[in-house]
């Protein structure tokens, strides 16, 4: 079974994937489909947000014995990216192709240099520190639809 | 385990690399100044003073501007660790260049030699400060990918450029024949393939695939092209030094071979691009397929070059310079500063909101009509460069000013980044500081 790291890494290629077909959608002016797509794209991120704040980020704390931190620090930019996809929402609802550009290339720079610390950094340290309990989490991550 | 670098909001404050990327435009501006004074005898003979003087302002002035301030910004992020002392590392760095690249490039133009000797003191300082801190960043970093090891061979080969330049100009400034005949190729060598081409080739493989979300590089490129760079300069400098500047047969190889794995990154990076997930315009993809393009004509251009028996034009040579340096790293340097600037304006405004509020996106802080405006003029000079190698007489002035173009123009672009920034912070601080989020820089 894959580790953790590489269950998350898999998981924001998968992000990256809806983000670019949402964006694509809103660049060529289709709103029906750039609906659908955000709304996978939407989906996703909660997804990967909840797998992340209410189940890995726990799990480290606990274990590594400290609250705060580098957790503390993603947790403040998922709130940043929340802030972000929730205007994208309003430019999509209000038909806006440029302000809806203009926000997903900040979320997409933003939400990078994040998966970059995580790639880089936190799963590392979450495939050292929690290495026995990588089966029973990754179970409850695919449990979360 | 290290946790001590653990910290991920180590970034220094967004003054730190902004100051070095507003001064880079003005240096380019002087090149197409003195350009514009010299003319065409600035493109007959690349070791003329005024050709030194320029070549020094373009690569101290502003390539190394830039590159220093986006290291100094992207270290602490891409490996979790801070650069010793931001603050004051920064200052010393950034006026001993500015200052060193002013002197050095005054001493060739006014012959004066207690200006080159000046220069010489403050640039080697400059860059030993700066290349131990970055040394003391990269022994504390608990991050190690690709990039990272590719900055650190990026650094270790500015240290090596550093002590040839030195050796150089203790010819130019004090009359001391360098130690060995080599040091005319190695100084150059060094900056260009090993500094500047591989920090462009470490930041570029992380960088391309997040920024257009385009497949991974293939690992073993990833992996070794930057360390087998590395060797082969080394294998190559070796052999020069033994030979005392000569150029034998197995330095003429390394040379080719150095040449492929810079054609190898070009080819495979346009590739990449061409498969991207990303499919909207965007001008940071258009700086880097020129940038490409140009590194593979450079490339490809050296390599017969060094292969070359029989008489080479000068021009070829110019010619070479304005693709790897202006064509390559220029348009790099500035695809990335539109990714760059933008962010970390938004970025710091966006710490500083409150809760749930949202900053000016990145293209309401720079728009992208002025990004691409500014690549146009960017392009034109390439080309009239190029021209100018080849037909310094006929286009040696329309090249200096389509220059100077592209430099205000880029200029211009920054500033409107920190106007934007600037009037939006005056706005949150008008508000109480209870509202606002805590401060997390990237």
């Amino acid at each position: 079974m894959a580790g953790i790291g590489e269950y998350m890494i898999n998981h924001h290629k998968e992000c990256d994937e809806v983000f670019a077909r949402a964006e694509e959608a809103a660049g060529a002016g289709d709103w029906p489909r750039a609906q659908t797509e955000f709304e996978a794209f939407a989906h996703q991120m909660d997804r990967h947000f909840e797998i992340e704040e209410n189940l890995l980020f726990p799990a480290l704390e606990e274990k590594s014995g400290h609250s705060g931190g580098p957790t503390q620090v993603m947790r403040m930019e998922h709130e940043q990216m929340r802030t972000v996809m929730h205007e994208m929402r309003s430019a999509m609802e209000t038909k806006d192709a440029e302000q809806y550009l203009g926000l997903s290339e900040t979320f997409l720079v933003l939400t990078q240099q994040h998966n970059f610390k995580e790639e880089g950094i936190l799963y590392n340290m979450m495939d050292q520190v929690l290495a026995d309990e990588a089966p029973a989490l990754l179970a409850q991550a695919e449990s979360i639809a | 385990m290290n946790q001590s670098g653990l910290k991920l909001e180590q970034a220094p404050p967004i003054a730190v690399p902004f100051q070095f990327f507003l001064v880079a435009p003005v240096f380019l501006l002087l090149v197409a100044a003195v350009l514009f004074a010299s003319g065409a005898d600035a493109l007959t003979f690349r070791m003329s003073s005024a050709t030194i003087a320029i070549t020094h302002l373009y690569a101290l002035g502003f390539m190394a501007m830039v590159m220093i301030g986006a290291m100094m910004q992207m270290l602490p992020v891409l490996q979790g660790s801070p650069v010793p002392q931001p603050r004051a590392t920064a200052l010393l760095t950034f006026v001993g260049v500015g200052l060193g690249t002013l002197a050095l490039a005054g001493g060739f133009l006014l012959s004066q030699q207690w200006l080159l000797r000046a220069g010489t003191v403050a640039l080697g300082a400059a860059f030993l400060v700066f290349i131990a801190a970055v040394l003391v960043c990269l022994a504390r970093a608990p991050s190690r990918n690709h990039s990272v090891r590719a900055m650190g061979l990026a650094v270790a080969s500015l240290l090596v450029t550093v002590v040839f330049g030195v050796m150089l100009a203790a010819l130019y400034g004090w009359g001391v024949a360098p130690l060995n005949g080599s040091a005319h190729s190695l100084h150059p060598g060094w900056g260009l393939l090993g500094w500047s081409g591989l920090l462009v080739v470490g930041v570029g493989f992380e960088l391309v695939p997040m920024l257009q979300l385009t497949p991974l590089y293939p690992k073993s490129v990833a992996r070794y092209l930057g360390s087998a760079v590395l060797a082969l300069l080394a294998a190559w400098s070796a052999l020069l030094w033994i030979d005392d500047g000569r150029w034998g047969a197995l330095a003429v190889a390394c040379a080719v071979a150095i040449a492929l794995a810079y054609v190898l990154f070009g080819v495979t990076t346009i590739v990449l691009q061409q498969r991207r997930r990303r499919r909207m315009a965007d001008v940071t993809l258009d700086f880097w397929r020129v940038g490409m393009g140009s590194l593979i004509a450079a490339s490809v251009a050296w390599g017969v070059r060094v292969m070359w028996n029989g008489p080479w034009p000068e021009s070829m040579d110019l010619l070479i310079g304005m693709l790897m340096m202006f064509g390559f790293a220029g348009s790099v340097i500035a695809g990335m500063l539109y990714k760059i600037m933008p962010f970390l304006a938004w970025f710091h405004l966006q710490s500083m909101c409150a809760l749930g509020k949202l900053a000016p996106n990145m293209k309401k802080i720079l728009p992208d009509a002025r990004q691409r405006l500014q690549f146009r003029s960017h392009v034109l000079a390439l080309l009239l460069l190029c021209a100018a190698a080849l037909w310094p007489r006929l286009f040696v002035y329309p090249a200096a000013l389509a220059l100077g173009a592209a430099a205000v123009l880029l200029e211009m672009n920054m500033i409107t980044v920190v106007r934007a920034y600037r009037s939006n912070f005056r706005n949150m601080h008008a508000q109480p500081a209870s509202t606002r989020q805590p401060v997390g820089i990237p």
